[in-house]
Order: structure tokens, then sequence, then C-alpha cells
């Protein structure tokens, strides 16, 4: 499992282009990102493969009939890429919008990482998947030109026509698919100038919108296939537990139960229903090893977190004399801040249905991480991974949770053992105990300041779990894994600067939770320039406005979000907190929370956001993930902890781990700085400055400081 | 076997009286527009009508439904129709739209009951059902449309 990818990743590597036509299917254009080989040699190998039925494998297709259908190689989780990423493929083909289709692809070895994470989706396919689109554009207006005798640059597309305006001819691209594949693929084709966009910049409709209004959209947990049969696993309630022995017997008596078979989790109970399924489960009786971690509890962990950052940790970054100045300063302020275990809990719960048959193994997943989920069940299963296809299928909320791939591999197993489909799934409590969890955490921060009050020195030290090393041991050298500190890097100017990460190991597992590090540390960063803005006797916008004089987009958010809140001018009996983060995906996104604190009763009214994410390219879209970020983060901020009693995660559903209702969820008003840059990721960045927003807002309110999330008033 | 009415057609369902109908749609009647989130009537994914009420199915066996017309996000319109659904589209409502099935079964029961919501009637009958990708913004503008009345902005 490799983290989710940071901006920039994907570009190292090259673009190839190729294209084909093979059994009636027109202009297929597929794009693969590869170190190796040469195009000749991919263009014979897709050829190979497009012998018989057109394998759900290409970018774009534009059939003989006209329909043009593009596959989409992330997984949609709610963050609309299926939209998006067809609207950047079909501005540059001049597609007739209405005319295309979008499918999920199934993994293919040969495709760009379909890993989906880091919001990275729009911005790592912008490149890749434009210059397919212009290629395939390219190709349709040569095909035009050679068949009308004309150059190519008296051809014009548009909306799915080629014209030739000084004689008046017009071919749609579908009479033109099938010459226009024997067309030479360009190179480097001429892009679209953004002026030109009829779709990039404009508000499209979801394309499943439709569906998911009407019940109609499959997702995982809704996959059906012939003589399938239900499973759940009863799993060690204690974390790391392993299962001793088991007793089938009452389980086998509940009615519509087929079978009970020992796994790797623990003991699956397959049955003619998810519910008989469920009640076989309760019959069972199991018996668990749970030595390893039965003592475990959250006051233990906390005081492992306390403890740990007293200590020094490795040095992320430093520049000039952090140490030195604060110990010689006159004025040092110092806090801790810490925050907790945090669950996903998307709403459609872990889930996968698996067809092993005779050495291979078909899969549908509702996953974020295809490449892992084959990579994990070929081991699991022992088979080469060209023996595992698997279906990315439609996904009930993402959020991370869906890069591990447990339940895929879980399902492989007991299709093995069953010799029939089965569709496993998490129960809700499943999903909340036995997940993967956003890592708990104490930071410490001090500052000193200069006799003005702006902060000379700073100093942040991380105490957290690394998630690299508990998916990929060995990976974290020397007790330092710098993501841990993401979100502890300043954006703001202050002349001497340390980051430590300070290794934390416990039982817990841990994994990417929406926004990652940055959920805790710019909650601590965030908070506690307010703390130093204070201290200083200045206001927490101007105070920051003057550390990023030298910083234009983060100025210009700032300003923006200023602005448009009317900061320094909430309502009559409400107050005003701000917070901003430049974010991994290279988004700067500033909020401004407003609060009310009501006889010990905070509510949080209005939440209005400004980022600056680039170009945008469904401006719809990044309203929706912004406010989802903001939504996420802030239920996390109010609500959220998962706590560990006696090796056992305490929370099982959404009694014990609230999450935000509608009645509590604020106004949330996005606005976007125009830029021209290529695009930014939007799905995590509206988070992180959610909860330092709110809790900066609640000391306005009541002068006590939030140190500590959930937050309590 | 059990009879059910299930989008004015009829089910026999070979299943155990106390089996939740959630199961029921999903598994046997093969109805997957009904999700489950909880399993406990938490969350409201699983909201559909019956006698034209809101209910959370998964708390309903269905021994207790012989006879009873149930109404799931399949049985609201052929096509999408329904003026509540065209709401859902015009706002953009759906992220992920898993829970999107129990919250439109939330807001239909809601405009029978009250044509004109006000913000704290829509407060109130959409208090079950959570959305965890953050759309109930739009959810309270699609209601106030589809109730032909100027909303909040989304």
């Amino acid at each position: 499992m490799s983290p989710p990818k940071r901006q920039g990743e994907q570009v190292s590597r090259r673009d190839f282009l190729s294209a084909t036509v093979a059994g009636g299917a027109g202009l297929v254009i597929a794009v693969e990102l590869s170190s190796c080989a040469k195009i000749e040699n991919k263009v014979a190998a897709i050829a190979d493969k497009l012998e018989g039925p057109l394998p759900p494998s290409a970018f774009v297709q534009v059939a003989p009939d006209g329909a043009i259908t593009i596959w989409i190689t992330k997984s949609e989780i709610g963050q609309g890429v299926r939209t998006s990423l067809a609207m950047i493929v079909a501005e540059e083909l001049e597609a007739d919008w209405s005319t295309v289709k979008v499918r999920n692809a199934d993994y293919q070895p040969r495709f760009p990482d379909m890993e989906t994470g880091g919001s990275s989706s729009v911005s790592g396919m912008w490149n890749p998947l434009r210059t397919a689109g212009a290629q395939a554009r390219e190709m349709l207006v040569l095909a035009a030109a050679r068949q009308w005798g004309v150059p190519a640059t008296e051809c014009r597309p548009e909306k799915g026509i080629v014209h030739h305006d000084k004689s008046g001819r017009r071919l749609s691209y579908g009479d033109l698919s099938v010459r226009a594949a024997t067309m030479p693929v360009t190179a480097a084709p001429r892009l679209k100038a953004a002026s030109d966009y009829r779709l990039i910049g404009w508000a499209i409709p979801s394309l499943d919108a439709p569906d998911r209004v009407s019940g109609k959209v499959k997702y995982g947990l809704d996959t059906v296939v012939p003589g399938m049969q239900y499973a759940v696993i009863a799993r060690c309630p204690v974390i790391g537990g392993k299962m001793k022995g088991y007793d089938p017997a009452a389980a086998l008596k509940v009615p519509g139960v087929l079978a009970v078979h020992a796994v790797t989790a623990g003991v699956a109970v397959i049955a003619t229903s998810t519910w008989n399924a469920m009640q076989g489960r309760k019959a069972l009786t199991c018996q668990w090893d749970d030595a390893a971690a039965a003592s475990l509890n959250s006051a233990a962990l906390s005081k492992q977190l306390r403890e740990r950052v007293e200590q020094a940790g490795a040095l992320v970054q430093e520049v000039g004399t952090p140490r030195q100045v604060i110990a010689s300063a006159a004025k040092v302020i110092t806090a801790d801040y810490e925050v907790p275990f945090l669950a996903h809990a998307p709403m459609e719960p872990a889930n996968c249905t698996a067809s092993y048959v005779d050495g291979r193994c078909e899969i549908w997943a509702p996953t974020q991480a295809a490449g892992t989920a084959v990579s994990t069940v070929a081991a699991r299963l022992g088979i080469a991974k060209s023996a595992v296809t698997l279906h990315v299928t439609m996904i009930g909320g993402g959020f991370g949770r869906r890069l591990l791939t447990d339940e895929v591999v879980e399902a492989a197993e007991v299709s093995r053992a069953t010799g029939t489909p089965v569709k496993l799934t998490w129960t809700r409590e499943d999903d909340m105990r036995h997940a993967w969890y956003r890592p708990a955490g104490v930071n410490r921060l001090q500052a000193a300041l200069d006799v003005s009050g702006m902060p000379l020195a700073w100093t942040h030290r991380v105490a957290t779990p690394s998630i690299d090393e508990s998916h990929n041991p060995g990976s974290v050298k020397n007790d330092l894994d710098p993501f841990a500190t993401d979100g502890a890097a300043m954006q703001y100017a202050i002349p001497h600067l340390r980051i430590e990460h300070a290794m934390v190991r416990n039982a817990v597992p841990v994994s990417w939770w929406r926004s990652v590090y940055a959920s805790q540390n710019v909650f601590a960063t965030e908070c506690f320039l307010d703390e130093v803005a204070h201290a200083a006797g200045q206001d927490p916008v101007a105070y920051r406005r003057a550390l990023l004089a030298r910083s234009p987009r983060e100025l210009a958010v700032l300003e923006l979000v200023a602005e448009k809140s009317g900061w320094g001018k909430p309502a009559p009996g409400r107050y005003q907190g701000v917070a901003l983060h430049h974010f991994f995906s290279d988004s700067v996104v500033a909020e401004v929370a407003e609060v009310s604190v009501d006889q010990g009763v905070l509510r949080v009214h209005r939440v209005v956001c400004a980022v600056d994410c680039g170009l945008v390219v469904n401006p719809d879209g990044v309203r929706a993930q912004l406010m989802g970020g903001v939504l996420f983060g802030l239920s996390a901020a109010l609500f959220g902890a998962i706590t560990v009693e006696k090796g056992a995660i305490v929370q099982g559903n959404f009694d014990g781990y609230r999450v935000l209702r509608m009645s509590e969820a604020p106004v949330v008003e996005v606005h976007i700085v125009p830029s021209s840059e290529s695009p930014k990721g939007v799905g995590e960045p509206g988070l992180p400055p959610i909860a330092p927003a709110v809790a900066n807002a609640i000391f306005a309110a009541t002068g006590k400081r939030v140190r500590r999330l959930p937050i309590e008033v | 076997m059990i009879q059910l009415l299930i989008n004015g057609q009829t089910h026999e369902v070979d299943v155990l009286p106390e089996t939740p109908l959630l199961w029921v749609l999903r598994d046997a009647v093969g109805l997957t527009g009904t999700k489950y989130g909880c399993g406990l009537g938490l969350c409201g994914a699983c909201t559909v009508h019956v006698d034209g009420r809101p209910n959370r199915s998964c708390q309903l066996p269905v021994g207790s439904l012989a006879g009873k017309p149930i109404t799931t996000i399949e049985g609201l319109s052929e096509d999408g129709s329904h003026p509540v659904q065209q709401a859902w589209i015009t706002h953009q409502v759906p992220q992920c739209g898993y829970c999107q099935s129990g919250q439109i079964m939330s807001a239909v029961a809601l405009l029978a009951a009250r044509p004109k919501p006000t913000d704290s009637d829509i407060d109130q009958a959409m208090a079950g059902n959570i959305c965890r990708c953050g759309t109930y913004q739009r959810i309270r503008a699609a209601i106030h449309t589809a109730a032909g009345q100027p909303g909040a902005a989304s």
C-alpha cells in the first residue's frame, strides 16, 4: 500500500497514447503511463486484446454509431470523477456532451495508477486525459481531411461533427471513427485555449445524478451474481486477536445458514441472505486469543502520546536556530493539542463480492485501490495477479476507508472456501470496530515573539504513529515519517522553524483518513497561531496577513475569505474564527466559522470558505467537495472519537460514533479564486481548516481555548 | 410464504416473519435502491414508506407488513420524474448518493404531511437521515424547491 499520491508524482512518468480499431469498435484511444516499451509495441498489444468484444480498458471510444464512451480509471466515491474526468476528455475531443457515456474501468495492469486518493484524480489525470481527447480529435479531423482531400487546417471540429466550412461539407465522428483509427497519432496535439472551453469551467450536471435519485446506481453492496451466497465474518473483538476455536453447531441450525468456515480474519458464516448470515453469526460460539492487546485502553494510549511528546522527535525540518532563539527569548508561548482516533464511517459499509473458480477470481469491489486489491487477493490465494479480474463498482463514500482492501481479500478467501460466488458484508459494527483509524496524536508547539509581537521562532513536535510504517513495515527509517508532520510545516514567514516527528507505536490500526495528517496537524498549527496572535494583541486575520506578505496565493485566499465572511463584523451574539491551510494537493483553503455559545451550547451557524484550487474543471463539483470537506471535518471536530477499552473499539454504530445531522449543519459558502494554473485537488483540502476555525471562534466567544478534539465547551 | 405489496405489485417471499423488510427488499425481491447503513434505525438509509409514512425498513419485521402498501425509491416514479427527485437533480444534491434514497423518501413523506415546510420542519423530518458526504444544505434547498418555495442558496 502506498500513501495517497501527492502533487507531481504522476508527472514523472512518460505518457503514451495508442489507437487502434478492431471488431467494429471504431476509434479507441488509450493512454498509458509507463516508463518502458515503445509505442508500437503498445499498439500491437492493445490490438491483440481488442479481438473479440471491446474490453473496458480504453479511455475513450468513438464508435461507428457516434456513441462516445469514456472509461474512468479512478474510483467514483462521490467526488464526481465520472463527470469531471469525462469533461476533460470531451472538451478536447470537441464531443457532443449529450452523447457521452462513462463506464468504470476494470483493473488493468497497463493502466495508469487506479488508486484514488490524495485529492489527485483531476490534477493527476488532467494532462493525460486532455491529451488523449485532443489526439482523438486530431485523428478524426485528419480522417475527414483525407476523405475530402482538403488540408486538415480547413476542417473544424465542433460537437461531434467535423465541418469543412468552405464547401459546407460535414461528417460526424461516428462516420469518421473507423478511418480515424488508421490515422497517425500525434505525440503533442494542440490543446484548446481555456477561453474556448465549452465544458471545463462550467457547472455541468453530474452524469450520475438521475440514477442516484432513483435508486438505480449499483453500489458494491448491490452486486448480484448468479448463484451468489451471503457471508459475514465473526471477528475477534480485541485488536489483533486470533481465533482459537469455534463451534459451528448452533449457527448451522439457524434457518438459511449454509456453511461455516474458518478464514484468516475469523469465522465466516455463509447463508441464503445477508440477514440469515448475521443471525448465524450471532449463534456462533468462538474462542479468541486476545492476549496481545487485551489490556489496551484509551487512557493508556493518551498517556503514551503525552509522554512521547515530552521527548525529542526525529528532525523533519529546521530553518535557522529556533531552539536557541526560544531559549533566549523574552516571550515564549507553549501549548499542547490532542486529537483522537477517528473512523471513516462511509454510509456504505465495507463489502465485496467475489467468485473463485478453478484458480481464477472475479471480484466486484467498492475500492479506492484497485491495484492493491488485485495484488493482495493474488497473494492471499496464491494465484497470479493475471488470474484476478476486478470490477470497480460505484461506491457509497470513500474518505480513505477503501484504500485498504481487507474485505476484498476476505471475500475472495470465503468464495474459495464455499466454491460459490459470495457477497461479504461488513456490518456497520464490523466497519467501525475492525477498520483502520485516523491516528490519534499530541502536538506540542512553542513560539518566541519579537518585540512587535511577530513570531521569531516556532517549533512543532508531532507525536503520532506512522501510517506508512503500519502498512509497509520497514518503510520508515530512523523513526522518522515526514508525512506524519504534514500540515505542521508553516506557510507563514517565520525566521526560525523546527518540525519534529515523535514516533509512536501502538496496536491500533491506522490509515489514511480524508486529508490524512493535515486533519490533526492543521488543527494544532492554526489554533496555536491564533494563540500567538492573541498574545501579540493582534487580530487573527491581520496577523496572518502580515505573515503571508510574500505568499500571494495564500494572501488572496485570506483576503477573499475575510471579505466574504464580513470578518470582524459577525451577527450579534456570534463570534468568528479563521484558519488557513495550503494542502498537499496544492490547493489553498481559508475558512471563517461563525459560532455562538449560549449557556454551554455550541452552534456553528455559518462557514465561509475561500479556495484557490487552480483552474476549475467543474465549479459545482468543487463547491460540493469543499462543503463536504467542511462538514466531514466538522463532524469529527464536534463528535468524532474512537476509543479503546480492554483492547476493543468501543463505538460500533452511529449512536456511539455521532456524526453531524442536518439540523446541526451550518450554511457553507464557497468562494473560488479565479486561476489559470493547472487544476489542484479539492477532495480533502476543505477539511483541515474547519476544526481550528471553529475552535478559534469558540475562543472569541468564550475566552477559552480548545486544545483537544472532539470539542467540549 | 408472506405476501408483500411493494410498489403496487404483490410479491410472495419465503422468509421468516422476523426478517427485516430491508433484507427482504434487497436480497429476496431484488430491489437494491433501499440501502443498508446501520441496521439499528440510526441512519435512515433504509427509509421506505409503509401506508405512506416513512419507516426504517431495517427495523420492520416483514411479518407485520402483510397487505400493507410499501413504497421504495424504485416505486416513487418510473423514470425519476417525481418532483422531489427532480428537485434533487436541479440542486445537484447527491455526492456518493448512497444515503439519498432514504433522504428522498423522508423528504417525500415530509412534503405529503407539510406541503410548505419551514426550515425547522425540515430539520425535524430529516433528523434521522445521515449523509457523510455533506449534502445537507442542498437537500434543504431541494426540499424547498420541491415545495415550490424559494429556499436557501446552495
